[in-house]
């Protein structure tokens, strides 16, 4: 018996400060117990029905609003945000900033406080939800001592001792390596068996959610519900494709082979997939056909020699760490949280000061150069360009780094203009900043490090919260300017990325190299993958499903997928 | 990141430690206050012996406050010879006497009033010193919000200060990131740079700071609205201790050496000092 408990009829919003409005005429019914994947690209609005849900609409952001939502029968308009987070419990996608509490009893107990509960009560309840989330053993822990995906368990518990009917998840992935996204949807899962709630997960990295089943996937596109299916029959459509939304890694290499997915083959999961023999001959044969390996001769061009760094003498973060960069490479650091990775980089650029060892910069000791000596042969591109950016028009922030380098008016506006152009910003280089999208603001902070001209480039989690196509984007600009010589050295979570586009991986556990090399080499062995929270790509079990080896089956997607992209160009 | 610790607070399990926050807040409050009201050199010593006595039977270890206790001690000093350039007859206006020790020249006469008013002046500081120590090296910050809101201060007041705690690290962290990253592009806020300079490219790196602290406020004031944060007049306080016996006593104590000190300053001496000259 289906009892709906979240209809949008005829829902239309539009926020006040925009002309448009942001969804359009939403048709949606949700059913108690159900579990669906809301999927979109940034700005389709997405986001804007979460909102809608948990009453930050109209709440705290206002708006035009017309037709109706009602969840359990009541319109959400005449509740308010307190009565609906009764109802609607949200994990919002920064685990770190929403852990409002000093330490993990404190912040699950956050909502139990607002409602008066007596101390007693309130210390059952947070055991219980602490218990249920496996976090009991850090109640006194705060949150600098947490891992993002322990936080997000805190997160999850203080929602649900609310006891809530609905769970909303927006973007539960987007801040967690690869082995902590596959617990954290395992969680979900398994948290929804328990309670029975209906769980709603806003997320576009569909492959990593439908590691565990769903029963429905809503595609938003432009304020519109343009796709409502079952996994498999999406996963059968073109339409995830069209829309810009990433299809998982194993239908890419079936399409690639020219394998016509259908329904009946359960695509939405890499284990239920039903291959026909001549299908799997395809792949093979496929695969046999784009197996070259990719020859890399290059000169070295940085050298880490035994760098030794802990920050309080104790801990150490980096241990013992040689290692090299190559000329015109494009380098994936990679690792779990705390692992190092970003230590690392900071050390190359000389934001902290290496304990023992010596970098080497074309065979010339760096060791005692400036942070500004530094910066012009190695720049470093923070995650959140909001840190980086300081002046409010873009040519002056582009042309920041050579004024203060005194360097001549004239030559400055060449440089300037030059990577401007590079990065696609020339029409805009009398804009002030405030009126980029976020992407565009990374491609000014990426422009600000370029037209200093360094030896090497890094890069922190470039594509960090980027739905596909702007993923895309950034990376294909990314790979150009590689092909232009540009040594690039990327710190990232995400494995696709690494796949796709890196031509060699430094992968750091416990802050020692762990492994380097080949990408293809990494997400298919066990070892590698489990020391460093890392999870395979569903590209291996597509290999043993055909009986071929995992590692070259990798590098033949990898060989095709590239040669693919180059067509297209 | 290292934790930047705001508040030293020393984890361990003494009897002091496991009385209430609401407790600790309430008792630091009394004898300051005790302390304030008067400079009669033998309560002020009586007190300074007090606070000792309980910093040692809460272990304090005064090393890790090293630091601070030089501080306090420069501070003291320069106050000390301050007061005496600033007010040299003081001791004699207060206390009606004038027994002359040195002459340093004509005005500047040393005499044993004006020592002793400023030995009260000491021993005061010294008998509140160990006392601010103490509270801030037991109190446990979670607990701090909630103490104050037990003494009536508006929860709201209480979340922003427990907030600030939170957050504090996570800013001066962007502050570090912004910083470094703003030096590698040749900014210079070290002492090589003239100081319109570093003023300057100081005011560069807020721009960014306000920025980047603005996306975080919108993000937790929404995570508490969500969590039904603001609903009631009241909230409760999940890291509240419940007050016990020894909490009652300890209170009760402290209340005891407030009546006393009052009645000494109002109904035995009558006056702020303690003259030992008539």
């Amino acid at each position: 018996m289906k009892e709906p408990i979240i209809e949008f009829k005829d829902f239309t919003f539009r926020y006040e400060a925009q002309k448009q409005p942001t969804l359009k005429h939403i048709d949606l019914t949700i059913n108690k117990g159900e579990k669906v994947l809301i999927v979109g690209l940034s700005g389709s609005g997405k986001s804007t029905i979460g909102n809608c849900l948990n009453g930050l609409i109209p709440f705290v952001y206002g708006g035009d609003m017309s037709g109706s939502l009602k969840i359990k029968g009541r319109e959400t308009r005449e509740l308010s945000i307190p009565e609906l987070s009764k109802t609607v419990g949200t994990v919002l996608q920064d685990a770190d900033g929403q852990f409002v509490g000093l330490n993990v009893g404190e912040d699950i107990a956050f909502s139990l406080e607002n409602d008066n509960v007596e101390l007693s009560a309130m210390k059952k309840a947070v055991t219980k939800m602490a218990k249920l989330v496996d976090m009991e053993a850090y109640l006194e822990q705060s949150p600098l001592e947490l891992s993002g995906g322990q936080k997000q368990r805190v997160a999850l518990a203080g929602v649900l001792v609310d006891d809530v009917d609905i769970l909303l998840f927006d973007e539960p992935l987007a801040n967690l390596d690869p082995a902590t996204g596959k617990t954290a949807i395992d969680l979900i899962d398994q948290i929804q068996k328990t309670t029975g709630s209906t769980v709603i997960i806003i997320e576009h990295r569909l492959e990593d959610v439908l590691y565990r089943p769903v029963d429905r996937i809503i595609l938003i596109d432009e304020g519109r519900v343009v796709a409502d299916a079952a996994p498999d029959q999406l996963l059968a459509s073109d339409i995830l494709i069209q829309k810009g939304i990433r299809e998982p890694l194993y239908l890419s290499a079936c399409k690639f082979a020219g394998i016509n997915i259908k329904e009946q083959m359960h695509p939405s999961v890499i284990t239920a997939l039903q291959l026909s023999v001549s299908d799997k001959d395809r792949l093979r044969r496929w695969a046999i056909a784009h197996q070259v390996n990719p020859a890399l001769h290059l000169k070295e061009l940085l050298k880490g020699e035994k760098l030794h760094f802990s920050y309080d003498g104790k801990k150490t973060i980096i241990n013992d760490v040689t290692f090299m960069i190559k000329s015109g490479e494009m380098l994936a650091i990679i690792g779990k949280n705390g692992a190092g990775k970003s230590t690392l980089a900071k050390l190359l650029v000389g934001f902290e000061k290496e304990d023992q060892g010596d970098i080497l910069l074309g065979g010339r000791s760096i060791k005692e150069d400036s942070i500004f000596e530094r910066g012009q042969k190695i720049g470093i591109v923070l995650q959140n360009p909001n840190q980086m950016i300081c002046n409010t028009m873009i040519f002056d922030e582009v042309a920041y780094g050579l004024r203060n380098a005194k360097i001549d008016e004239k030559e400055v506006k060449e440089r300037v203009y030059e990577a401007l152009k590079i990065c696609g910003l020339y029409e805009f280089r009398n804009w002030p900043i405030s009126a980029l999208s976020y992407g565009q603001k990374k491609r000014v902070t990426i422009a600000s490090i370029l037209v200093m001209k360094p030896q090497i480039m890094i890069l922190d989690e470039p594509t960090a919260g980027q739905d596909y196509r702007h993923y895309t984007e950034i990376m294909d600009f990314l790979e150009k300017l590689n092909k232009g010589g540009q040594t690039i050295v990327m710190i990232t979570h995400d494995m696709h990325l690494m796949l796709e586009y890196c031509d060699r991986c430094l992968t750091l556990v416990d802050g020692q190299i762990y492994f380097e090399g080949m990408p293809s080499k990494v997400l298919v062995d066990e070892k590698i993958t489990l020391k460093a929270n890392l999870k395979k790509t569903s590209l291996y079990d597509l290999a043993l499903m055909i009986d071929m080896e995992p590692e070259a089956f990798t590098q033949s997607y990898i060989n095709a997928e590239r040669s693919m992209r180059h067509e297209t160009d | 990141m290292k934790q930047t610790k705001l508040f030293s607070y020393e984890d361990k399990d003494t009897i002091i430690h496991r009385l209430s926050g609401l407790t600790k807040l309430i008792c630091f409050l009394l004898l300051t206050f005790a302390a304030m009201f008067t400079y009669d050199i033998r309560v002020l010593a009586l007190l300074t012996l007090f606070s000792l006595f309980i910093a040692r039977i809460s272990q304090l270890s005064f090393r890790r406050y090293r630091i601070v206790i030089i501080y306090l001690v420069v501070f003291m000093l320069f106050n000390f010879i301050l007061n005496f350039i600033f007010a040299p007859n003081y001791g004699v206006e207060l206390f009606g006497t004038r027994h002359e020790l040195f002459t340093f020249t004509t005005g500047y006469v040393l005499t044993v009033e004006q020592l002793f008013y400023q030995l009260c002046k000491i021993v005061k500081y010294i008998s509140i010193m160990p006392l601010g120590l103490l509270f801030f090296a037991t109190i446990e910050p979670s607990e701090f919000a909630s103490s104050l809101n037990g003494i009536k201060v508006p929860y709201k007041a209480c979340t922003v200060f427990s907030l600030a705690l939170r957050y504090f690290p996570d800013i001066q962290r962007d502050y570090t990131n912004i910083s470094l990253a703003q030096q590698a592009r040749g900014v210079d806020t070290s002492k090589k740079a003239s100081l319109k300079n570093r003023i300057r490219n100081n005011a560069k790196i807020l721009l960014p700071l306000i920025f980047s602290t603005l996306d975080r406020v919108e993000l937790i004031t929404n995570a508490m609205e969500l969590r039904g944060y603001g609903k009631y007049k009241q909230r409760t306080w999940y890291s509240r201790r419940p007050l016990m016996r020894n909490d009652y006593l300890a209170i009760a104590l402290c209340v005891l050496i407030f009546i006393a000190v009052l009645v000494m300053r109002f109904a035995v001496t009558k006056s702020m000092f303690y003259n030992p000259f008539i």
